[in-house]
């Protein structure tokens, strides 16, 4: 038996934000999610816990990588699957977010999965439907199961990440993985340090307790692990928060050469997708020190971690 | 409140635990092809105490030996009160053409055997599965689950509860009947 302070079950019943969660379960996920990744390194990846349950993706926004590791979880972990995309749907025609969800939901969906432009969007829905709703981005404000497999990636090579110092690169100010990362990791015990151009690093953050610093080469020195953020053109439409992509990887790409200077080695880490030559030179992004690609495993053990504790939070009228 | 009744006291539990050793070696010799699963938590330590003896007592022996965890295969996870936290499965083999002991410490409704049958298949087609526990509450079935080792048969009501304790964790290495489970906390 595990002993009595170790928790037992989430103290919420959706995934709205990091902001909602507590040290402890934050820990339980992680405990949850190295079982599960044991489950994945099986020759038959997949176990029956959630097989009375369907889950909803819905993605009012375009992914590929959360939707296919969401997809995968929730596969493995037997659920059946729903999905849905607002470029092919009712969405275009008018409909509000509330009743498309009420319309999935009549169908008997127990849980959602939910990926939305509008920051807010998953609270309001919480508020007014019974399933549990699990945030996989909510335009620029959270984005949890990421923040989760960045700290889990994190602690699985370094230990216990109390007092280690982890520094956030590129687009603070348009990334939902930046903000969920902030709040993870200092739940964690970690020291965050944000570093890119002021332009896209927003004024509140010295009010989280974060430090900021404009300064690339001095940042990299400082941290144990870079945890380096897409360059999100698509957002700077109308305006242009620097000259030109070249500039900015001038000042503010991690190359090889910056990382040999350094007296220790330190994890390179990306959310993906990469623009290579931008926020990471190739070389970069596939050396030795880059976990990027453990990061996208440890998703799917992450996201069977969350939907496999949240199923067991259901309300018990709900079950059908 | 509690009356517990104490069923197997230290020297007896020696005694079983050697009794059973040397079932398992009259039936599979020199354990070619053969492994020994335990399931988590419990069983798992009733395993390894096992394979510390069957190592005593056949020293040249090789024994293959897992810890299975079956959390995330019962089938009552989302009825209880609160979520069972998951234990770590450490089986670096499969059980595929293989000769599986399974090993629980009590048997009593035959779920978690059930659960643990369900998890083995992950692992590939054992061969064959036998079954050992220490405690088999014979009366309190819910499957068609027996097992083929038996340390002690208890007739206890349902009400009841059976308890193994470990001298490593709990001090003593001793089996317990509780009159009524829901005194213990």
């Amino acid at each position: 038996m595990a002993s009595a302070e170790d928790a037992q079950h989430l103290s919420t019943r959706h995934l709205l934000g990091i902001k909602y969660l507590n040290e402890a379960d934050i820990r339980l996920i992680f405990d949850t999610a190295r079982e599960f990744k044991e489950v994945i390194n099986r020759p038959i990846k997949k176990v029956p816990s959630l097989r009375d349950i369907t889950i909803a993706n819905l993605f009012f926004e375009s992914s590929t990588r959360t939707r296919i590791s969401f997809e995968l979880a929730e596969k493995r972990l037997s659920a059946d699957v729903v999905n849905f995309s607002a470029s092919s749907s009712s969405v275009s025609k008018g409909e509000t977010l509330l009743d498309t969800v009420n319309n999935i939901l009549s169908m008997k969906v127990d849980m959602v999965v939910m990926r939305h432009p509008a920051p807010g969007a998953h609270h309001f829905l919480a508020r007014h439907i019974q399933a549990n709703i699990v945030n996989a981005g909510d335009g620029t404000h959270e984005h949890p199961t990421q923040a989760l497999l960045d700290a889990f990636s994190m602690q699985e090579v370094l230990g216990d990440l109390r007092g280690k110092h982890i520094a956030i690169f590129g687009d603070i100010l348009h990334s939902r993985v930046a903000l969920s990362n902030i709040f993870c990791l200092q739940k964690l015990g970690a020291k965050v340090k944000v570093c890119g151009p002021p332009t896209l690093i927003p004024k509140y953050i010295p009010s989280l307790g974060v430090e900021v610093s404009y300064d690339l080469q001095d940042t990299l020195r400082w941290c144990d692990v870079a945890n380096v953020l897409r360059i999100q053109l698509e957002r700077q439409e109308e305006l242009r928060y620097f000259p030109s992509l070249r500039e900015y990887a001038r000042f503010f790409g991690i190359r090889k050469d910056l990382l040999d200077q350094l007296e220790k080695p330190i994890l390179i880490m990306h959310p993906g997708p990469i623009n290579r030559g931008v926020e990471l030179t190739s070389d970069v992004a596939d050396s030795d020190h880059s976990i990027i690609l453990q990061q996208v495993e440890n998703g799917v053990a992450i996201r069977m971690a969350v939907l496999y504790l949240l199923s067991a939070l259901r309300p018990p009228s709900s079950s059908g | 409140m509690e009356r517990e009744r104490l069923i197997i006291a230290e020297e007896r539990f020696a005694l079983t635990i050697d009794r059973l050793c040397q079932e398992l070696i009259e039936r599979y010799d020199t354990f070619r092809d053969t492994c020994v699963v335990g399931i988590q938590q419990r069983g798992a330590r009733l395993s390894q105490r096992l394979v510390d003896r069957l190592r005593e007592l056949q020293p040249d022996v090789t024994f293959l030996h897992g810890k299975l965890d079956i959390t995330f295969y019962r089938d009552d996870f989302r009825l209880r009160d609160k979520p069972l936290r998951a234990n770590t499965t450490e089986m670096d083999f499969l059980v595929e053409d293989r000769r599986v002991i399974l090993i629980d410490d009590v048997l009593y409704t035959g779920r978690t055997v059930q659960a643990a049958l369900t998890a083995l298949n992950h692992y590939g087609r054992p061969r064959q599965v036998e079954l050992l526990v220490l405690v088999d509450r014979r009366f309190n079935r819910t499957l068609p689950i027996q097992a083929d080792y038996v340390g002690i048969t208890v007739d206890a009501v349902d009400k009841a509860y059976v308890q193994v304790n470990w001298k490593d964790r709990d001090g003593h290495d001793e089996v317990l009947l509780f009159p009524d489970k829901s005194e213990l906390q």
